[in-house]
């Protein structure tokens, strides 16, 4: 056990994509509470497509692929919760077209620059050696920020996120709060994508959360245990990625669902 | 002394007129139902004195010592809270940060305040129990408790009683008027249980396409637009 442990971590690409994905997890798992409740679970999925077609166009015309993804990301990410607030266009209507006309562009690009395959494969569904130095500060930094905005601002992202006519009518900045979310989610989509993969990554938001609220019945420990949830699964979905040779993103999926499965069978005994 | 007053209010969404030249005063320690048809702006009014939509034309001025973020606010409920998982506790503190300003999390103050609310409320031995296990009424209990540690003197009630039993609706009116009458909280309140309405309200505003009427509850069973609105409601 501990002999593959060590030679998991003499690795270092794998001790990149380690911090990396825990930090991301982390992340993901705090901000997957809020848009789960909100309702918003599928921008996540949305955006991870709108990222794979800028990653796409970014590494065609050879761009550095984070300067142009994220941009992309965030602008997309304020435009898709912004009609979800003026009901214009169904939030859920906006995420489909965004995220398949995205997805259209980024495979007409890749089949037309690299033609295919080893590309196209790593985007849509990760890779573990995508990680490089750059990423990791990049995702310190991140992780850093959002975890000290998240606990100065916890209570107004509670009231924000449970009650938004209420938050407002009591001062709460709501649209702030609101550009906060989305611009922290579209970061983390995008660094998060290249090791989960454009498909996968969403997950990293919905599960834990979605497991957390089977099992707890308060917000805070709604979000203590999906930020436990969230590292653990990364770790154990990494360890099997790495000693099967299974494609990371896929590997902890599995182990989330895994997770989640218990915890509503878990939740069906105990109302019995 | 007044409470809020509406000039000449009009609320329209793109140049479609919801509620037009409205004009009425609340007093504090007043008792107001807002009641009317569906679609005639009651909702919208709402938000108005809320300081959540900006007249098209007139102005609504809150009275002496009541600030805008300091009116309490009793929502419909919303499809996302039905399984919303969060503590009683959590849910009621969330009314005190008003008072918090930009500082995180709460302090002695704030807690005392959810306390003593809860307990005002008779809900003191939920604090722990989780907001979508809890009945209807409860929950209503719960989201008034809210609105009171964000008000000191008036709050506003849209639709609270849609979806309770009868004798949950009562008990729900029976507090409010306790409310009302023992500690002196102005109640405004959107309402479609119009006999409650009529026996426990002082005033009563009337909106529809035609016309509005504001007046003391007598005064309106005796108005022509009430008698009118009370016979449809008997057909
Ligand atoms: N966000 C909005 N954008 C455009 N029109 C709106 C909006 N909200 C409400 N309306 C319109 O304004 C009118 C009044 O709506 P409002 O919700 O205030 O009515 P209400 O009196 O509360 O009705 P109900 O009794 O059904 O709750 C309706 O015709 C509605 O279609
Ligand atoms: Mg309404």
């Amino acid at each position: 056990m501990m002999q593959y442990v060590t030679e998991m971590f003499s690795y270092p690409f794998m001790v990149r994509a380690l911090v990396v994905g825990i930090l991301l997890s982390l992340c993901a798992a705090l901000l997957g509470v809020s848009l789960v409740l909100k309702r918003y679970s599928m921008i996540g999925d949305g955006l991870s497509h709108v990222g794979f077609g800028a990653l796409a166009v970014a590494s065609a015309l050879n761009l550095a692929p984070l300067t142009v993804a994220i941009p992309v990301v965030i602008l997309a990410s304020f435009v898709l919760l912004r009609l979800n607030e003026s009901g214009k266009m169904k939030g859920d209507a906006a995420t489909a077209v965004f995220s398949t006309g995205a997805l259209a562009v980024g495979v007409m690009v890749v089949s037309m620059s690299t033609g295919m395959n080893s590309d196209l494969n790593s985007y849509l569904f990760g890779s573990i050696l995508a990680m490089s130095k750059e990423d990791v500060a990049i995702s310190v930094v991140l992780a850093a920020a959002v975890l000290v905005l998240y606990v100065f601002f916890y209570n107004k992202l509670f009231a924000v996120t449970f009650d938004e006519t209420f938050a407002r009518a009591t001062g709460v900045r709501t649209g702030l709060y609101n550009s906060l979310l989305a611009v922290l989610t579209a970061i983390v989509v995008v660094l998060g994508m290249r090791m989960m993969g454009a498909l996968l990554i969403s997950s990293l938001i919905v599960f834990p959360a979605l497991t957390s609220m089977r099992l707890f019945q308060s917000y805070r420990s709604v979000i203590f245990s999906s930020v436990v949830l969230a590292v653990v699964s990364f770790v154990v979905g990494m360890s099997i990625s790495f000693w099967y040779g299974t494609p990371a993103g896929a590997s902890i999926v599995v182990v989330d669902m895994i997770f989640f499965c218990v915890s509503s069978l878990a939740a069906w005994v105990k109302e019995r | 002394m007044s409470c809020i007053k509406c000039e000449h209010v009009t609320f329209s969404y793109e140049n479609q007129v919801v509620v037009s030249d409205l004009s009425f005063q609340v007093q504090a320690g007043d008792y107001l139902c807002i009641i009317g048809e569906n679609g005639t702006g009651k909702s919208t009014l709402m938000k108005g004195l809320l300081g959540l939509k900006k007249p098209a034309a007139g102005v609504i001025t809150l009275g002496e010592g009541i600030r805008q973020n300091e009116v309490g606010y009793v929502p419909q409920q919303t499809e996302n809270q039905k399984d919303f998982p969060a503590s009683v506790w959590e849910v009621v503190l969330s009314g005190c940060l008003n008072s918090r300003g930009i500082l995180p999390g709460f302090g002695a103050k704030e807690k005392r305040l959810a306390e003593e609310k809860l307990k005002l409320l008779g809900i003191y031995d939920l604090k722990n129990k989780s907001f979508r296990d809890l009945s209807g009424g409860q929950r209503q209990r719960a989201l008034l408790a809210r609105s009171l540690c964000a008000a000191k003197k008036l709050i506003l009630l849209d639709e609270p009683t849609t979806g309770l039993d009868p004798l949950a609706t009562e008990e729900f009116y029976h507090l409010l008027l306790e409310l009302n009458k023992k500690h002196q909280i102005t109640v405004i309140m959107v309402s479609h249980a119009i006999q409650e309405a009529l026996e426990h309200a002082d005033h009563i505003l009337y909106l529809s396409q035609e016309s509005h009427f504001f007046g003391t509850t007598e005064n309106f069973m005796d108005s022509e637009a009430g008698r009118k609105f009370l016979g449809r409601m008997e057909e």
